[in-house]
């Protein structure tokens, strides 16, 4: 219990004094999950749009397998994209096992289900009537897709949130493909795995506390944006 | 005189349903036109493919004599459903909607929305969230929203279903008003409503147009027998 104790007051001194070491980790966890989450959305929502918005053949299997991948362990995953950019792999020539642009695109690839199945349910929840309105009074298909995202627009929000803390929390991916190398790819859910084996415990909560921090402040911020509809 | 919107021998099917059989009808500029008939007669679905919203499964529709595609029918066409359908913003918004797609001045978009604002009687009511207003005023600011856009053809849908007199009268006043410079298509099962507004009636049954005329004759002197039964409140469907 001591031991807690201790590491808690610790915990709370390395937050307030600013110990460059937390920063500099945090800092680089919020970029790469930044980033991966902002790819993750250039492609998913554009998916998101499609599979809510228009019909083709295949629509089902393929909500039905982005639904399934949501689920998808992320060691397994991380192994994967290990193959894919080991020396030997296909992207290998490109050199990026153990950078934290590893990290980026393996955080982007297993965060798309998740942006691309939240976002096709907030766009499948508005109106059907609202596009067909916009139709009669003039608008172009193109113009009422901007209707149903703007009508859909927190739940849009809601899913990208949920995509970033998916990325920011996540250990198997960051691991495998970034190798937790200090001052390069080292992210906060590495750094506390390596600090509990390594017995560091008022450091890991220190880390552990900006990483529930972030997230929930995030999820909680959100709600209190979002208006409720009318 | 041409029509100035007609469809010729319209059919539509959908999921084996025949919804509409080789129907034909026209409107007129500075006339109503009202579609009667029970629920599920095929109204909404004749309006929706007149207003360019949906596609005839065979049968051509023609804008002064010309036959139109669905950009050019919705160029021409504007429709106010059944359910009145609001964005999800105040009632200014609602209404220059359709005038922000085309691209209209700013000093004239205002001018053109507080104008139909005022032939509902919501003069007054710009800032209010539209979903936030009562179901009838709700359906004034449709017709305000369709108004607004000063097209050649109206078409409205079963708009006052649901309404108290009140409602339904100012909407039956502004439908009257617009019909003075337009083709007004107007689809009920509301007889009174269709006698108090109508130039021309023309009776749909399962689909196909049993009957049409000029509505005093229509509504005194129905040839067909299912228009006689639908006129007296006696039709089955």
């Amino acid at each position: 219990m001591d031991l807690i104790t201790e590491g808690i007051l610790r915990a709370i001194d390395l937050i307030l004094t600013g110990d460059p070491e937390v920063l500099s980790i945090t800092a680089l966890s919020l970029f790469v999950s930044l980033v991966g989450t902002l790819l993750a959305c250039l492609w998913g929502i554009p998916i998101s749009a499609a599979l809510a918005l228009r019909t083709f053949h295949g629509k089902r299997i393929l909500k039905g397998l982005f639904n399934a991948l949501i689920g998808v362990p992320t060691v397994a995953l991380g192994l994967y994209l290990y193959l894919l950019f080991s020396r030997a792999g296909p992207l290998g020539y490109f050199q990026l096992l153990y950078t934290p642009y590893a990290i980026m695109i393996g955080q982007a690839v297993l965060v798309t289900p998740i942006v691309v199945s939240f976002a096709a349910s907030a766009l499948e929840s508005v109106d059907p009537d609202l596009r067909m309105l916009a139709r009669t009074l003039g608008a172009s298909e193109f113009q009422t897709y901007g209707v149903v995202i703007k009508e859909a627009f927190w739940g849009v929000v809601l899913a990208v949130i949920a995509a970033f803390n998916r990325a920011f929390a996540e250990l198997g991916i960051a691991m495998m493909l970034g190798g937790n190398i200090r001052n390069l790819t080292r992210v906060l859910t590495t750094a506390i795995a390596l600090e509990t084996a390594r017995g560091e415990i008022a450091l890991t909560i220190a880390l552990s506390f900006i990483l529930l921090g972030i997230v929930m402040s995030l999820s909680i911020a959100i709600n209190l944006a979002r208006k409720p509809a009318p | 005189m041409t029509p100035y919107v007609e469809a010729v021998d319209i059919t539509k099917h959908y999921d084996g349903v025949h919804a509409l059989e080789r129907v034909s009808v026209a409107a007129h500029l500075g006339q109503v036109t009202t579609i009667v008939g029970v629920n599920g007669a095929g109204k909404t679905t004749l309006l929706k493919i007149l207003a360019g919203l949906d596609m005839p499964s065979a049968g051509r529709i023609l804008i002064q004599g010309r036959e139109s595609s669905q950009d050019e029918l919705r160029a021409h066409c504007t429709m106010v459903f059944q359910r009145s359908v609001m964005f999800g913003t105040n009632v200014y918004n609602n209404v220059a909607y359709g005038l922000r797609t085309r691209g209209i001045p700013s000093e004239e978009l205002s001018s053109r929305v507080e104008s139909a604002l005022v032939l509902v009687n919501l003069d007054g009511f710009e800032k209010r969230h539209a979903r936030k207003l009562s179901s009838g005023e709700q359906q004034r600011v449709a017709i305000a929203r369709a108004l607004a856009l000063e097209r050649d053809v109206l078409m409205v849908d079963e708009a006052t279903a649901n309404l108290d007199p009140a409602n339904a009268m100012i909407i039956e006043r502004a439908i009257e008003d617009s019909a003075r410079s337009r083709a007004v298509l107007l689809s009920t099962h509301n007889l009174h409503q269709a006698r108090r507004l109508s130039d021309r009636v023309i009776h749909l049954y399962r689909g196909q147009v049993v009957e049409e005329g000029e509505s005093p004759r229509f509504f005194a002197k129905p040839q067909d027998e299912r228009t006689k039964l639908f006129i007296n409140g006696e039709l089955q469907f």
